[in-house]
């Protein structure tokens, strides 16, 4: 019980989530059908990537990678307000979320 | 003690990211985001990052899931339809992402040098991390802000009103 209070986590089994939620995020990309849920799936993307940049922040204990997921998520905010205007925009237009009949830039 | 929170939350970030794929409703993937966001805060705070861990869950799973939500409520999104969308794009598409995951897989797993994380690494503080964000990195910091003040005035512009359609009595 002691050996499983102390016992260290490889950094590579944070890689290896980070690569799985990353690969789910692209399958949610390719299987959703509905404009926000496809937009939720590249926030997953993003998240995944950020798990990354922690866990090298980690390995070679440098305060840059967690600066830089600082960075993300301020651009990852801005993304998420513009892109949800976006989307407001196409619903007022077409009055439909299914990407399959939002298939014209032209609004 | 590690190991028990890593696999505990490990398990929460993929069962929530499965369960984003598998609901059908928007409202219910956005709920299964929310647990795969605070799963990740307490990960980043296992790795010692506790300012991350704040401002995941604060702006991540705060603020800009409170904007998803309120913006499937507003447009009162319903179920969504299952088409199985383009054949070339499944036949391509999938085996894709199995590669992908596959090569980046075996690259982490035969890399060498990779360390370990314990419970005995300290945390980088706050202190630490604004020391660095307000000397060294003070330029991209403030270039960030204007990039969010751009961002403000694009999402009202694209949300409000064109100019054919203004409400009477402006």
């Amino acid at each position: 019980m002691n050996s499983l209070l102390t016992q260290e986590v490889p950094l590579s089994w944070y890689l290896l989530l980070s690569a799985l939620l990353f690969a789910l995020g692209v399958v949610g990309f390719l299987i959703k059908r509905n404009l926000i849920t496809v937009f939720m799936s590249i926030e997953l993307m993003l998240n995944a990537v950020n798990l990354s940049f922690v866990t090298f922040a980690h390995q070679w204990h440098a305060v840059k990678g967690q600066i830089f997921v600082f960075f993300v998520m301020m651009v990852a905010a801005a993304e998420a307000a513009v892109g949800l205007a976006i989307i407001i925009a196409v619903f007022r237009a077409r009055a439909t979320l299914a990407v399959d009949r939002i298939d014209l830039m032209k609004l | 003690m590690h190991l028990i929170l890593f696999f505990v939350f490990a398990g929460f970030c993929l069962a929530g990211a499965i369960n984003l794929l598998l609901q059908s409703h928007p409202i219910n993937s956005a709920l299964s985001l929310i647990v795969v966001m605070t799963s990740l805060a307490v990960l980043y705070l296992l790795l010692g990052a506790e300012f991350l861990a704040a401002a995941q869950v604060i702006v991540y799973a705060g603020a800009i899931m409170v904007l998803f939500t309120f913006v499937v409520m507003l447009l009162n999104a319903g179920r969504e339809e299952r088409t199985l969308g383009s054949r070339s794009a499944r036949a391509v598409g999938f085996p894709a992402v199995v590669a992908i995951l596959g090569v980046i897989a075996t690259v982490i797993v035969k890399a060498q040098g990779l360390g370990a994380a314990g419970l005995r690494d300290g945390i980088t503080s706050t202190e630490d991390l604004s020391r660095v964000l307000f000397t060294e990195l003070l330029l991209p910091f403030e270039v960030t802000s204007v990039l969010i003040l751009i961002a403000i005035l694009g999402a009202v512009a694209l949300a409000s009103h064109g100019p054919g359609e203004r409400p009477a009595g402006k």
